[in-house]
């Protein structure tokens, strides 16, 4: 399903931040094209 | 889902394509991930951003979500996410994000 997607990552500071979850969908063979690491609330 | 990141967002679907894209969140609570969700799927509800009236119908997952997580590879898991995935109430954040995405996702 991500391999080979373009991937748009909102982080958390609170939850999971962006280049964490960059790392993993990475791993997943898909192209991350935007992270942030926003305050949601 | 701030203002600006509303204006990446719609931009990356017209860049990429809204088949091709795919949103990936990280949020804490489960009301502001659905929030988030719903944003790049339906539209704004508040009708403050840029994607007010827009309905993308993106792709939208959380991080936590299983369907996510078994794509990933195990070890980076593990060193970038398990630790919050104990902490975060990840059965609620994902019955949240699902709502939303069955709903209003074209391309999940």
């Amino acid at each position: 399903m991500l391999e080979g997607k373009k991937v748009a990552i909102l982080g958390d500071r609170d939850g999971v931040p962006g280049p964490a979850i960059k790392e993993c969908i990475e791993s997943a063979g898909a192209e991350v094209v935007f992270t942030t690491t926003e305050c949601f609330v | 889902m701030d203002l600006e990141n509303q204006q990446r967002v719609k931009d990356l679907a017209e860049k990429h394509g809204k088949d091709n894209l795919v949103v990936i969140l990280g949020g804490a609570e489960a009301e502001a991930s659905g929030l988030a969700c719903e944003t790049v799927t339906n539209g704004d509800p508040t009708f403050a951003g840029p994607l007010a009236g827009v309905q993308l119908g993106l792709a939208c997952y959380h991080i936590l979500e299983p369907e996510i997580k078994e794509e990933i590879d195990p070890d980076v898991y593990e060193e970038q996410v398990s630790m919050m995935e104990m902490v975060l109430d990840v059965d609620e954040i994902a019955d949240e994000v699902s709502t939303y995405r069955e709903k209003y996702s074209e391309f999940a």
